[in-house]
């Protein structure tokens, strides 16, 4: 078996080093027929990066959303540390042009944080000096740094972000990336994140989770790459990274699958 | 109280407590792309006038009663997410203002004057009229005053306000009561048909100058008011109906407002 962590049941070895933030266990969601999330049993430890990878409709975000509580699981459990702060970045936003917003408004849209919290936080995702300008002219890697650096204003003890690098060139993708890795270390937070672009994130992530409803395979990046299910989800030219590249635009190509 | 005598002042100053509610609540009509959804809870309230002659109400309060149901009902549709967005509004937009029209005149005991309630009646507005549009007025502004944060996080994402505690449905749904209730207050001033353009139109006009959620607000109001002084005063001199004499204020104000160029007022 690839699992190279077992996700149920050993919580009680665990020393606070190696903290659980979040776990569930065997989660399940369903709307009328369908199944949406399948037993799903997963964990986030203290200053870990947990990537969740997998197609179109796989279901990821919809985990992120009831992890973090926006909607309820139908059976299964969710375990959250004790008054666990969570920052959470969503799927990237539309801003229309019509909401003047500037970027300081939006950090303290639901909290009350003060000009020097803020400052501090800009600061650490780098754009201070995008402070004042109005968030519908903001650049995509440009906004979610922003969104980023307002999750990061709760002092998070997990980060949950939800296609970090949607609308981010390709240049932007590992520097921000890299931020995130920097910023894990700097807070010790765990991160779990979702994201389509397999070769970059393989390169910071701990922890692998490929989901299509139900968890297909877990572990290393190197262990999951060449497992024969992510191989069967996402073609088997994914197992190189540089055949990844080569599909950067292209997600639908890995989702077909029909390279089986 | 001799000012208030004078049924165009009446008409002004009901008509400037109006305006001075449907700028900041209008903002969020526009930011959340609920004009049409305002609409078609304006569309019926006709039907509301109906059964407040029928019931022999308040026709404020069957206005209002009659949108906020309208506005419930178009609230569970697009949760619903069966049929497109605006072909739930068109329908319904459409069955209210049709069933307000026919419960009137299948009501041959009343006469009421239907073009008076389209499109608006200055000389329909009475001394009891102005202290429901304050009395209604200060109550929705202060609602507002309170919501006004959280409904900000929500027009930016509802999900990750939610995610961050705010009570999502609730403040949508009190969003929608201070709706149904402006609509109910400036029917009289500005018709059933146009009444959402007071919502809508200074407040877009207001976008160009503003740098902030707030600026917009008051300077929708303050365009609203102008509007409303304008669109009277026009009303009074040509004998013009109201309602489309303020509306055409207001779109001058718009295109007066667009007439700047761009970049002045943008970083």
């Amino acid at each position: 078996m690839l699992t190279s962590v077992e996700t149920t049941d050993d919580n009680v070895d665990f020393d606070s080093k190696n903290e659980i933030l979040i776990q569930t266990q065997n989660l399940f969601l369903r709307t009328g027929e369908r199944e949406l999330l399948s037993d799903i049993s997963l964990k986030v430890s203290k200053a870990e990066i947990v990537t969740l990878i997998g197609p179109n409709g796989a279901g990821k975000s919809t985990l992120l959303r009831v992890l973090l509580g926006i909607i309820p699981s139908s059976s299964g459990s969710i375990y959250r540390k004790p008054k666990l702060r969570i920052g959470y970045l969503p799927q990237r936003t539309v801003v229309d042009p019509v909401l003047p917003l500037s970027v300081s408004r939006i950090m303290n849209l639901t909290g009350n944080y003060s000009k020097k919290q803020i400052e501090t936080s800009l600061e650490e995702t780098g754009i201070s000096a995008l402070k004042d300008k109005p968030v519908f002219q903001l650049s995509g890697g440009e906004f979610q740094r922003v969104m980023l650096a307002r999750a990061l204003l709760k002092n998070p003890e997990l980060l949950v972000l939800d296609e970090p690098v949607q609308g981010v060139d390709y240049m932007g993708e590992s520097e921000l990336f890299k931020l995130i890795e920097n910023l894990r270390k700097s807070h010790d937070c765990g991160v779990l994140m979702v994201s389509h672009d397999l070769h970059v994130v393989m390169a910071s992530t701990d922890r692998v989770l490929c989901l299509n409803q139900h968890i297909c395979c877990e572990g290393q990046p190197e262990v999951v790459t060449q497992h024969p299910e992510y191989l069967r989800l996402f073609g088997l030219d994914a197992g190189s990274a540089l055949a990844i590249y080569s599909h950067h635009h292209d997600h639908k190509h890995h989702i077909s699958g029909r390279l089986t | 109280m001799t000012l208030l005598d004078d049924f165009f002042w009446r008409a002004i100053i009901a008509g400037v407590g109006v305006a001075i509610v449907a700028g900041p609540l209008g903002c969020f009509v526009v930011w959340r792309r609920m004009s049409y959804f305002g609409d078609t809870m304006a569309h019926s309230a006709l039907l509301g006038v109906a059964l407040g002659l029928f019931f022999q109400v308040n026709l404020l309060i069957g206005v209002f009663a009659v949108a906020l149901a309208v506005a419930l009902l178009l609230f569970l549709f697009q949760r619903q997410k069966q049929l497109p967005n605006d072909a739930v509004l068109g329908t319904l937009s459409h069955a209210t203002l049709a069933m307000g029209v026919l419960t009137i005149s299948l009501m041959a005991w009343v006469r009421v004057d239907i073009m008076g309630y389209l499109f608006g009646d200055i000389l329909a507005v009475g001394l009891h009229d102005i202290y429901w549009i304050y009395g209604g007025g200060i109550i929705i502004l202060l609602t507002l005053f309170r919501l006004w944060r959280p409904l900000l996080a929500i027009t930016f994402d509802d999900e990750l306000a939610k995610a961050e505690g705010v009570p999502v449905i609730g403040v949508q749904l009190a969003f929608m009561f201070m709706i149904a209730a402006v609509i109910a207050l400036s029917i009289k001033i500005i018709g059933i048909l146009l009444v959402t353009s007071l919502l809508i139109i200074p407040v877009s006009a207001a976008r160009r100058f503003s740098k902030s959620p707030e600026q917009m607000a008051i300077g929708g109001a303050l365009i609203g008011i102008a509007s409303v002084g304008l669109g009277l005063w026009a009303s009074l001199r040509i004998d013009t109906p109201s309602g489309p004499s303020i509306v055409i204020a207001a779109v001058l104000f718009f295109f007066a407002a667009n007439l700047f160029p761009l970049r002045k007022f943008q970083h």
